[in-house]
C-alpha cells in the first residue's frame, strides 16, 4: 500500500478505534447511585478542586461502609476540567450523556458552573454547584442550587462590621479574576444599601507580584477609613504584606476566599488583625458547645485531617455539604428519580453544614443567610471570631 | 507626590531587577545558540521551589539556596542535551515549539514533585520596611537590587576577563570559526544553558520572600523577561538589563498614572512597539541577513 | 491512480468520513467530541497554511479565535444582531483587523514574529479578560443560539452537520489555495523568501493573505463554537491554547491539510482519553510537543507513515 492509502485508512479507522477504547466503561454494580463530577482539580484554581475531590472521595467511601443510600452504594465519577470553562461543559455533558449520572456536584469555578447551566437545564439533572457568584442562583434556575455563601453575602457581611465600627468611607483594591471583579461588582451593588462610601476602586493583575502601587494610591486617598479586597489566590496575600509594608494603618478586609490557615502562614505577621467574612468551619474548635454547627464541622475536620494530613479548607466543606444536601435528599425522596431528588433539595430546611444552615426554597437555591458566615480576624497569628 | 512617585519607582525597580537577570538569562542562550528559551521562566521557579521544599527538610537557608540553584542549573544543562541538542540545525519555529513544550513538561513536573499550592520563603534579613524619602522599602528588595548589580559585575568580568567567558562571546559571535579556534562549542551550549538556569533561579529565590512562588510563577516571569531582553536588543546583556528595569519602572508608573487593569498589557505593548519600530531594540546590533 | 489526488480523493474521503460517522455514535456526547474537533480543525487548516506552507508563526492565534467568539456574541447579546449577521459582521472586522496588524507584523521573521504574534495575541485575552462591561468578563458570558432562517440551530446533531460543513468547505478552499499561484507562491515564499521576491513574488502580499486567512478561519470556528456553547469564557483566547493549536498543526503534520485535520484530532481528543492520567497531562502534552519536534520535525503522523511504508518495502 502506499503511504496516502496507509494514511487514509488510518484516519478512518483512528477516530472509531480510539473513541471505542476510551470509552469502555468500567464493569461496577449495575445499581450503584452515580455521583457525578466536574472539579478544577488541576490548573489555576486547583486549590478549589483538589480538596473538594478529596471531601467527595472520602465521604463516598464513608457512606458505602455504612450501607450506601437507600440499599445501593455510591459511585463517584469525576472529571478534572482543569479551570477551563469549555472543558468543564465537554465534562458536563459526557457525564449526563455517557456516564449518566443521576446527579451532578460539582462545577469549581462560576464560569465552569455557568458553563454547565444550560446543559443541566436542558437534560433536567439536579445540580449543586460548588462555586460562589450570585449569578448562578439568581436568576433560580429549576435544576441548580448552591452550598458556598455568595459573594453579596460576603459583601453585605463585611459591610455590616464596617457598620458597627463606624467606618463608612471605604476603598476597594481586587484583582482581574473571576471571583473578584464579581464580588466587588456586588459590593459595589450594595454598599449605598449599608451607607457606605467607595472612595477609592483600585485593580491589580491576576499573576501580579507587586501591589505597592495600587495601595500608595489608596493610602493617598482623603478621607479613606478602611479597605476591603474582594481577591482570591495570590492576590490577597500580597496585598495584605504590601499594607504592612507601607504602613497602611486602616482596618483590612478580605474576602472569604482566602478563609484558610494558608493565608495566615503565607502572610506572616502582616496578617494580624485582618478580618473577614467566613465559614464556622475554621474555627471548628473555638465554637461553644451550644453551636448548632459544631458537631458538623469538628466531624468534618477531623476525618479530612486524619485521611489526607492537610489542613481542612472552606471549599472542601462546601463540597461534603453538596453531597451531603444531595444524599438527604434521595434518601427523603426515597428514590433516585431525578425529579423527585430536585424537589426534595427544594425543600432542605434545617440541615447543619459546614456552611451553615440551610433552608431552601423554590425562590432561594442556596438557603444561607448572614448568619451563616461568621466574621474572623486574625489574632496572634490564629483565626478568632469577632465578639 | 514625590513619596508616591519614590514608591513608584521603587517598586518599579524591585521588579525590574527581577525581569533583568531573567533576560540575561535569554540573553546568553541566545547568543550562544540563537535558541529563545521559552523554558526561563521555569528556571525561575525551580529556583524558588526547590529552596521550599528544601527549607522543609530542615534545611538552612544558606545551605538550601545554593542547592537549589544547582537543581535549576541541572534541569538547563538537562533541557540543552536532551532537547536542543538532538534538534540542532532546526529551523527557529521548531526550536521555538520545543522550548515551549519544554516549559509545558517543566510545569507539569513540578506539580508531581511538589504541589499546586502557594508557598512562601523567609526574607533574608526580616521584613522591617525601611523608610526612604517617605517611601517604603523591604529589605528584601535591597538583597534583589544589591545581588543583581553583583551578578550583572560578575558576568562582566566573566565574559570579558575570563578565557571560557571569551570563548562563550566567540561563539556567539560566529560558531564556525570559534569551533576552528579550538573551542569546544558544544561545551559552550551546554554551559550557557547551564549558568542561564542558575541566573533564572537565582532570580525567583530572591523574589520569593516578596511574591511567594508556586507551580507556575514562571509563565509570566519568563514572558516579561523575554519582553524586556527584546527591548534592551537581543543578545545584548548590558540591554538585557536595561531593558529589565525600564520594563519594570514602566509598568510600576503605568499602574500608578495610567490603569492598574492593564499593567500587564504593559510588557506586550512595549514588545511590539519595539518590533514594530526599533526592532534590535535599545543595544540590540543591526543584523544583515546574508543572501 | 490518477484522480486520487489529495485534491479530490482526499476531500472525498473526508466527506465520507463525516458522512458515515454520525453511524458510529453512540450519545450526544460524542457528537460534542466531534463538533470540538471540527471546530479546532477548521482554525488548524488555516493555521497549518501560514505555518506549514508559508513557514511563518504565530503564537497568538487563539486571540482571533477569542475575537471571533466574543465578537459575534456581544453583537447578538448587547446589540440585538442576529446571530448569523453577527458571525458574518465579525468575520469582517476581524479580516480588517488582521490585515491592519499583519503588515506590520509579517515584516518580522522567526522568533521576532513568533515574540510580536504572542504579544498581539495575549493583548487580545488581556482587553477580553478587563472590559468586563462587554464581554462579562473572567466569568464568561451566555451567547444566544444561532438561527437560520428562523429556524434555531440547537442541539448536538444539527451542529454536527453544520461544522462538518464548514470543515469540508474549509478544506475544499484551503486544498485549492495550495495549488493556486498564491499556493505556489508561499510554497516559494517558505524554500527562501529572498529567492521568491527575486523571482517576483509579492512576498508581503503572500504573507499577510495567508495571514488574514488564517485569521479568518479561527475568527469564523470561534464564532461557530459561541453559538453552539451557549457560553463563552476567555480561557479560549489565551496563549495556552495558542500554543494547543501550535501544537496540533505540528503534532499532525506541518504542510498537509489533512495532517493539521488529524492533529486537530489526536490532541482534542487527547484529555477525553487521558482523563485516569489527569495528574500527568501537562507531562505528556509537553513531554509530546519536544518529541514530535526533535524526531519528527515534519509532524508525527507523516513520519510515521513514511516509517510504515519504509518498513513494508
Amino acid at each position: 500500500m502506499t503511504t496516502s492509502q496507509v494514511s487514509k485508512s488510518f484516519k478512518k479507522l483512528l477516530p472509531i478505534s480510539a473513541l471505542v477504547a476510551a470509552f469502555a466503561a468500567p464493569a461496577w454494580a449495575q445499581d450503584a447511585i452515580k455521583i457525578g463530577a466536574f472539579l478544577s482539580v488541576s490548573g489555576p484554581a486547583a486549590f478549589l478542586g483538589d480538596p473538594e475531590q478529596k471531601t467527595l472521595e472520602l465521604y463516598i467511601e464513608k457512606i458505602n461502609a455504612a450501607g450506601g443510600v437507600l440499599g445501593r452504594k455510591l459511585q463517584l465519577i469525576s472529571y478534572d476540567d482543569s479551570g477551563d470553562a469549555e472543558k468543564a461543559r465537554t465534562f458536563a455533558k459526557r457525564l449526563i450523556e455517557q456516564d449518566k449520572v443521576d446527579v451532578i456536584v460539582g462545577g469549581s469555578t462560576t464560569g465552569a458552573t455557568m458553563a454547565a447551566v444550560p446543559l443541566v437545564e436542558a437534560a433536567q439533572v439536579p445540580f449543586v454547584s460548588l462555586a460562589g457568584a450570585v449569578v448562578i442562583i439568581e436568576p433560580v434556575k429549576k435544576w441548580v442550587f448552591k452550598t458556598p455563601h455568595t459573594d453579596r453575602m460576603a459583601c453585605e457581611k463585611v459591610f455590616t462590621d464596617m457598620n458597627e465600627r463606624k467606618l463608612s468611607k471605604v476603598a476597594l483594591i481586587s484583582g482581574t479574576g473571576g471571583f473578584d471583579k464579581s464580588m466587588r461588582a456586588e459590593c459595589l451593588k450594595v454598599a449605598p444599601t449599608y451607607k457606605i462610601q467607595v472612595v477609592a476602586d483600585e485593580t491589580y493583575g491576576a499573576g501580579d507580584t507587586d501591589m505597592t502601587v495600587q495601595l500608595t494610591k489608596i493610602k493617598n486617598t482623603a478621607g479613606v477609613q478602611a479597605v476591603l479586597n474582594p481577591g482570591f489566590g495570590q492576590g490577597p496575600t500580597i496585598v495584605t504584606k504590601n499594607f504592612k509594608q507601607l504602613a497602611v494603618n486602616l482596618p483590612l478586609y478580605q474576602s472569604h476566599g482566602v478563609a484558610s490557615k494558608e493565608f495566615i502562614k503565607l502572610s506572616g505577621d502582616a496578617s494580624e488583625g485582618v478580618r473577614l467574612p467566613a465559614a464556622a468551619l475554621l474555627i471548628a474548635e473555638q465554637l461553644p458547645d451550644s453551636d448548632p454547627q459544631k458537631k458538623v464541622v469538628v466531624g468534618y475536620k477531623q476525618a479530612f485531617e486524619s485521611k489526607y494530613k492537610q489542613e481542612v479548607s472552606t471549599f472542601g466543606g462546601h463540597a461534603y455539604d453538596g453531597l451531603m444536601l444531595v444524599v438527604e435528599a434521595m434518601r427523603r425522596a426515597g428514590s433516585t428519580d431525578k425529579a423527585k431528588v430536585r424537589d426534595a433539595i427544594e425543600t432542605t430546611k434545617g440541615y447543619v453544614g459546614t456552611g451553615g444552615v440551610v433552608n431552601m426554597s423554590a425562590t432561594d437555591h442556596m438557603g444561607l443567610d448572614l448568619s451563616a458566615f461568621r466574621m474572623l480576624e486574625v489574632k496572634k497569628g490564629v483565626w478568632s471570631p469577632v465578639k | 507626590m514625590n513619596a508616591q512617585l519614590t514608591q513608584f519607582l521603587l517598586s518599579g525597580l524591585t521588579i525590574g531587577a527581577i525581569y533583568a537577570l531573567v533576560a540575561l538569562g535569554f540573553a546568553i542562550i541566545y547568543n550562544a545558540s540563537h535558541v529563545i528559551n521559552f523554558a526561563q521562566g521555569e528556571f525561575v521557579m525551580i529556583g524558588g521551589m526547590a529552596t521550599v521544599s528544601l527549607l522543609q527538610f530542615g534545611l538552612p537557608l544558606l545551605l538550601a539556596i545554593p542547592l537549589a540553584v544547582l537543581a535549576a542549573v541541572a534541569a538547563g544543562m538537562a533541557l540543552e542535551r536532551f532537547a536542543i541538542e538532538p534538534a540542532r540545525g532546526a529551523s527557529s519555529v521548531t526550536l521555538i515549539i520545543i522550548t515551549i513544550g519544554a516549559s509545558i513538561l517543566l510545569r507539569g513536573l513540578a506539580t508531581l514533585v511538589w504541589d499546586k499550592k502557594l508557598h512562601t520563603v523567609p526574607s533574608f534579613s526580616g521584613d522591617t520596611p525601611i523608610q526612604i524619602g517617605g517611601a517604603t522599602l523591604l529589605p528584601q528588595s535591597l538583597w534583589v537590587m544589591g545581588i543583581t548589580l553583583v551578578i550583572v559585575l560578575l558576568l562582566g568580568w566573566f565574559f570579558g576577563r575570563t578565557l571560557i567567558g571569551k570563548a562563550v562571546l566567540a561563539t556567539s559571535h560566529n560558531p564556525v570559526a570559534a569551533q576552528l579556534c579550538g573551542i569546544n562549542v558544544r561545551f559552550v551550549l551546554f554551559l550557557s544553558f547551564g549558568l542561564s538556569a542558575g541566573l533564572g533561579a537565582v532570580a525567583g529565590i530572591l523574589i520569593a520572600p516578596i511574591t511567594l512562588t508556586s507551580w507556575d510563577v514562571g509563565v509570566m516571569l519568563g514572558l516579561k523577561g523575554f519582553a524586556a531582553a527584546i527591548l534592551g536588543g537581543l543578545g545584548s546583556g548590558v540591554g538585557a538589563v536595561v531593558g529589565g528595569l525600564v520594563l519594570g519602572i514602566a509598568e510600576s508608573m503605568g499602574a500608578g498614572y495610567l490603569s492598574s487593569a492593564y499593567k500587564d498589557a504593559i510588557a506586550f505593548v512595549i514588545i511590539l512597539a519595539v518590533l514594530f519600530f526599533m526592532p534590535s531594540g535599545l543595544f540590540g546590533k543591526k543584523s544583515a541577513d546574508r543572501v | 491512480m490518477k484522480w486520487m489526488t489529495p485534491r479530490t480523493g482526499g476531500l472525498a474521503l473526508l466527506a465520507a468520513l463525516v458522512l458515515l460517522l454520525p453511524l458510529g455514535m453512540v450519545n450526544n456526547y460524542w457528537y460534542e467530541v466531534a463538533i470540538q474537533v471540527g471546530l479546532n480543525a477548521i482554525v488548524c487548516i488555516g493555521l497549518n497554511l501560514l505555518i506549514g506552507y508559508a513557514g511563518q508563526i504565530s503564537l497568538g492565534h487563539a486571540g482571533f479565535f477569542g475575537l471571533g467568539a466574543y465578537g459575534s456574541a456581544i453583537l447578538s447579546t448587547r446589540y440585538g444582531v442576529p446571530p448569523a449577521l453577527a458571525i458574518v459582521c465579525t468575520t469582517v472586522a476581524v479580516a480588517f483587523l488582521a490585515l491592519l496588524v499583519g503588515r506590520p507584523i509579517l515584516r518580522l521573521k522567526g522568533h521576532y514574529l513568533a515574540m510580536a504574534t504572542l504579544g498581539m495575541g495575549i493583548i487580545i485575552s488581556i482587553v477580553i479578560v478587563t472590559e468586563d462591561k462587554f464581554t462579562g468578563g473572567p466569568d464568561g458570558m451566555s451567547v444566544p443560539a444561532l438561527t437560520l432562517f428562523g429556524l434555531e440551530v440547537a442541539g448536538e446533531r444539527v451542529w454536527y452537520w453544520v461544522v462538518a460543513a464548514a470543515l469540508v468547505i474549509t478544506t475544499a478552499l484551503a486544498l485549492n489555495l495550495i495549488e493556486s499561484p498564491m499556493g505556489r507562491a508561499l510554497r516559494a515564499l517558505n524554500g527562501s523568501e529572498v529567492g521568491a521576491r527575486v523571482s517576483g513574488i509579492d512576498a508581503t502580499r503572500a504573507k499577510v493573505g495567508v495571514f488574514v486567512l488564517s485569521a479568518v478561519f479561527a475568527s469564523i470556528a470561534g464564532s461557530l463554537m459561541a453559538h453552539y456553547s451557549g457560553f463563552i469564557t476567555p480561557g479560549k483566547a489565551s496563549f495556552f491554547h495558542s500554543i494547543e493549536l501550535v501544537a496540533m498543526v505540528v503534532f499532525g503534520g506541518m504542510s498537509s491539510t489533512f495532517g493539521a485535520i488529524i492533529g486537530a484530532m489526536a490532541l482534542t481528543l487527547l484529555p477525553q482519553l487521558l482523563t485516569v492520567l489527569k495528574e500527568y497531562e501537562m507531562v505528556v502534552f509537553g513531554g509530546v510537543m519536544v518529541v514530535t519536534m526533535i524526531f519528527f520535525p515534519r509532524g508525527f503522523l507523516p513520519s510515521l507513515m513514511l516509517l510504515l511504508a519504509r518498513k513494508r518495502k
